[in-house]
């Protein structure tokens, strides 16, 4: 972890210097979800809803994937998904 | 007019109309105010421009001062040159947002039509509304006549501008007395002015993107403004405030000098103007309109034989400290003028923060207040010098009969 | 004036590959509707967009220093601020695009604002803003109460909700006043776009904020969005409970093109088939704000609301284009 900056150093009026993705929010979940391939029909409903951008259509790889880096555990996903493909489960350490 | 100088216009202006017509000339980019006795004159003026297309400017007129306010900053931080007037309840209520103008580094820039607060409602000139303002961390110039206010505008976009100030500025003139009072003012030419307001600079800051770029909102280049800051940094934001005030000393000395070699006119340093204080026995301390008056006061003294100053403070914020000591510290007994009141507080504003100067002198002058105008109440030359008569009897026993006096009040 | 004729046509793939503009890493609680709203609405951008904020939880979560969520200008100044930003913003690109001070494109203004700084505190700004007639998009992000503070009452929480301020209690159960109908008061303004979305109907949310940014004029977008914290609700069901709120007539979706207002499909839904009307109850029931209404005592509270929702579901149907 970086040391906290001087006044010297950081630019006026609070400008933030770091993008929000160098804060994992991941380890707040305690529940995690998991895909069922099977059923998953690509409807992309958990893409579009999750609150926190975790869970990602990759075009380039034909797949939806979930960081888990981000990930909170909410569940939302699981809940919406059409044909319950999602699973929230306990995280295991 | 030495050879440098430029060419001048005479205008019949009063404060109110000089300072709408220093904006004019300053290619001012949004104007977001809101009218309010003394100040209605600037805005109209100013409404009056912009419906000619005299001017390039987006007049908003907002529901409120607070929302002036707030949007002054949202288009300071766009970049646009900003410019606002208010007094009174208004600046009262723009006071929240003050504090977020400073900390979000906005050089906006304000005319105060100083008026007294309520309750009672007073619309008449004193000095409470922006001396309630002064931890605001704008800073402060206080005028003495409608050429000083016309010619601090100008000053203004320069000083608040800055890259290494980049803090907002309030000047204030005394309502009525100036802001309604009819005026020799001289004027500058439109491509003078502009070349001495120039053009808003901006600084380059860092970005979440990881690259410099110019501090405005702008989606070539996203940034974010007024962010959280949670007690392990909100108090690094707030010393580079004060430190830009600190750079605000030199600056406005420097722009002092600037306009001086250009115009003529001079104020002082730019921070405090000294009047017949070097060899004076005992000086009075005064900011604004009241000046004028004490420097006639002071003429009659000397000619009368006695060895008497007067010291204007133009710059309240940032505190001319150094400049105030020096200036003070020979003098043996000073009467500090206070158009305004802070009650319970021993004192007003302006008698603490000159004792608060000369605290380290090497001398020890003697340091009275007297409370006076307060409401617009008037005070004859006669009353003033009055002023002058107790310090001069100060001088002889030596012995302080009152701290704090009240200038006609009825007891 | 809104062109219906040029829709913004999109498929989720779309949308799914336009990449984020309020960024993962902001510290909402799990499973918070207005984040997804916010995410959604950044979706929907047309082009270079400025954002402005008022106080609370969307603004606190997305920038502690030194963090950001935001890709793109955001300014933040103050709770009752968002539409006197946005007005500011928007005049100084008038006049500094005028001047060449700026390029030559047009901005996106959006200020977003939850309860506090739409109903109560920011009401004051929004109508001025609104009766200057400024281009720019405000979203109101509804989740019923002051939450970032802790759940104390708004101007939008519906009555008989608990909050921290209006608790239900032995003698008041909860909050006595109706919710404030802040549409009709937009729409009272007689302005170019106002509408209402919910977060579980994420393509109307779209379409809608995409209206509202093409509307020449203010705009005005109401977005219901639970708070899993505040309602006490299971976090996994929010979408399910901004769904329930539509299909039981509390929150109808709706839009209005200078001042002529029809249905959006989701209630449309329920106006061509009043059987798939929810009751109150069971968009009520699993929320701990409301539970002290599922008790005998306050059974006459629950026909009370179910009667003034019907009320208002006909009234709005009225003031509807026929579906």
């Amino acid at each position: 972890m970086s040391r906290e900056k001087g006044w010297k150093e950081i630019a006026p009026a609070g400008v933030c210097p770091k993008s929000s993705v160098g804060f994992m929010t991941g380890d707040w979940k305690t529940y995690m979800p998991v895909r069922d391939l099977e059923k998953c029909t690509l409807c992309l409903t958990c893409v579009m809803l999750c609150p926190d951008g975790a869970i990602r259509w990759r075009p380039e790889l034909g797949k939806i994937e979930i960081d888990n880096e981000f990930c909170k555990g909410c569940g939302i996903c699981a809940n919406e998904c059409p044909t319950k493909a999602i699973k929230m489960t306990l995280e295991q350490e | 007019m030495t050879k440098n100088q430029v060419n001048q216009h005479m205008m019949a202006l009063n404060g109110d109309e000089a300072i709408a017509y220093a904006a004019k000339q300053s290619d001012v980019d949004v104007v977001a105010a809101y009218p309010i006795t003394p100040q209605t004159i600037i805005v109209e003026k100013f409404s009056e421009y912009v419906a000619n297309g005299e001017v390039q400017t987006e007049f908003i007129c907002t529901e409120s001062e607070h929302s002036a306010m707030a949007a002054c900053i949202a288009a300071s931080a766009t970049g646009a040159r900003t410019f606002t007037a208010s007094a009174s309840a208004g600046l009262a209520l723009m006071h929240e947002m003050l504090f977020v103008c400073s900390g979000c580094r906005t050089p906006v820039v304000m005319a105060v039509a100083n008026r007294a607060l309520s309750a009672p409602l007073n619309i008449h000139g004193d000095q409470s509304d922006s001396m309630a303002q002064r931890d605001s961390g704008w800073i402060q110039i206080y005028v003495e006549n409608s050429q000083e206010a016309y010619d601090s505008i100008l000053q203004a976009f320069r000083i608040a501008e800055d890259t290494g100030v980049l803090l907002p500025i309030m000047v204030g003139l005394d309502g009525f007395t100036l802001s309604h009072s009819l005026e020799n003012v001289k004027t500058l030419d439109d491509e003078v002015v502009k070349e001495f307001v120039k053009v808003r600079q901006l600084p380059e800051v860092l970005t979440h993107e990881g690259k410099m770029a110019p501090f405005r909102l702008d989606p070539a280049n996203p940034m974010t403004m007024g962010p959280v800051a949670f007690p392990n940094y909100y108090f690094e934001f707030k010393r580079q405030q004060d430190e830009a005030m600190h750079n605000a000393l030199d600056l406005i000395q420097k722009i002092n000098d600037e306009y001086s070699k250009l115009t003529g006119r001079s104020y002082g340093n730019g921070l405090i103007e000294r009047y017949q204080l070097d060899d004076a026995e005992v000086a009075v301390v005064c900011v604004g309109s009241t000046s004028g008056t004490l420097k006639t006061i002071v003429d009659e003294l000397r000619h009368e034989g006695h060895k008497v100053g007067l010291l204007r403070l133009r710059t309240f914020r940032p505190l001319p400290v150094e400049a105030l000591r020096s200036a003070l510290e020979n003098v043996k007994a000073i009467a500090v003028m206070d158009k305004s009141m802070s009650f319970g507080g021993n004192g007003g504003a302006v008698y603490h923060e000159v004792r608060h100067a000369l605290y380290d002198a090497k001398s020890h002058p003697q340091v009275i207040n007297y409370i006076y105008g307060l409401g617009g109440r008037d005070h004859s030359p006669h009353e003033l010098r009055r002023i002058y008569e107790d310090l001069l009897r100060l001088l002889k026993t030596g012995t302080v009969e009152k701290h704090l006096n009240y200038l006609g009040l009825r007891e | 004036m809104t062109s219906t004729n040029q829709e913004w046509k999109f498929t989720t793939k779309d949308i799914a590959e336009k990449p984020d503009l309020f960024l993962s890493g902001h510290r909402a609680c799990a499973g918070c509707g207005p984040a997804s709203v916010l995410r959604l609405i950044m979706k929907a951008t047309r082009g270079p967009t400025i954002v402005t904020e008022a106080t609370g939880c969307m603004e606190v979560v997305s920038s502690i220093y030194p963090y950001t969520s935001w890709a793109l200008p955001w300014l933040h100044t103050a709770f009752e601020t968002a539409a006197a930003n946005a007005s500011g913003i928007e005049a100084a690109l008038k006049v500094m695009r005028k001047k060449g001070k700026v390029k030559d494109e047009h901005v996106d203004v959006i200020a977003l604002a939850g309860d506090g700084g739409t109903y109560d505190i920011g009401l004051q700004a929004l109508s001025g803003a609104v009766e200057r007639g400024h281009d720019f998009l405000f979203v109101l992000y509804d989740n019923e109460g002051y939450m970032n503070t802790g759940i104390q009452r708004s101007g939008g929480t519906p009555k008989g909700a608990a909050t921290t301020t209006t608790p239900a209690g032995t003698v008041i159960p909860g909050k006595l006043e109706a919710k404030k109908p802040i549409t009709e008061i937009m729409m009272a303004h007689e302005m170019p776009y106002v509408a209402t979305a919910s977060a579980y109907y994420w393509r109307d949310l779209l379409t809608k904020v995409r209206k509202g940014l093409e509307a020449e004029g203010p705009a005005f977008l109401h977005v219901f969005a639970p708070c899993p914290r505040g309602w006490r609700t299971d976090p996994a069901k929010t979408m399910e409970y901004a769904k329930l709120a539509v299909e039981s007539c509390v929150f109808p979706v709706w839009e209005a093109v200078n001042g002529k207002r029809q249905l959006s499909v989701p209630s449309k839904l329920i106006a061509l088939a009043p059987k798939k009307k929810k009751t109150v109850g069971e968009y009520l029931k699993g929320q701990g704000r409301y539970r002290h209404l599922f008790t005998p005592q306050n059974q006459k509270l629950l026909d009370e609301m179910q009667r003034t929702t019907d009320e208002r579901w006909e009234q709005l149907l009225k003031k509807c284009e026929p579906v």
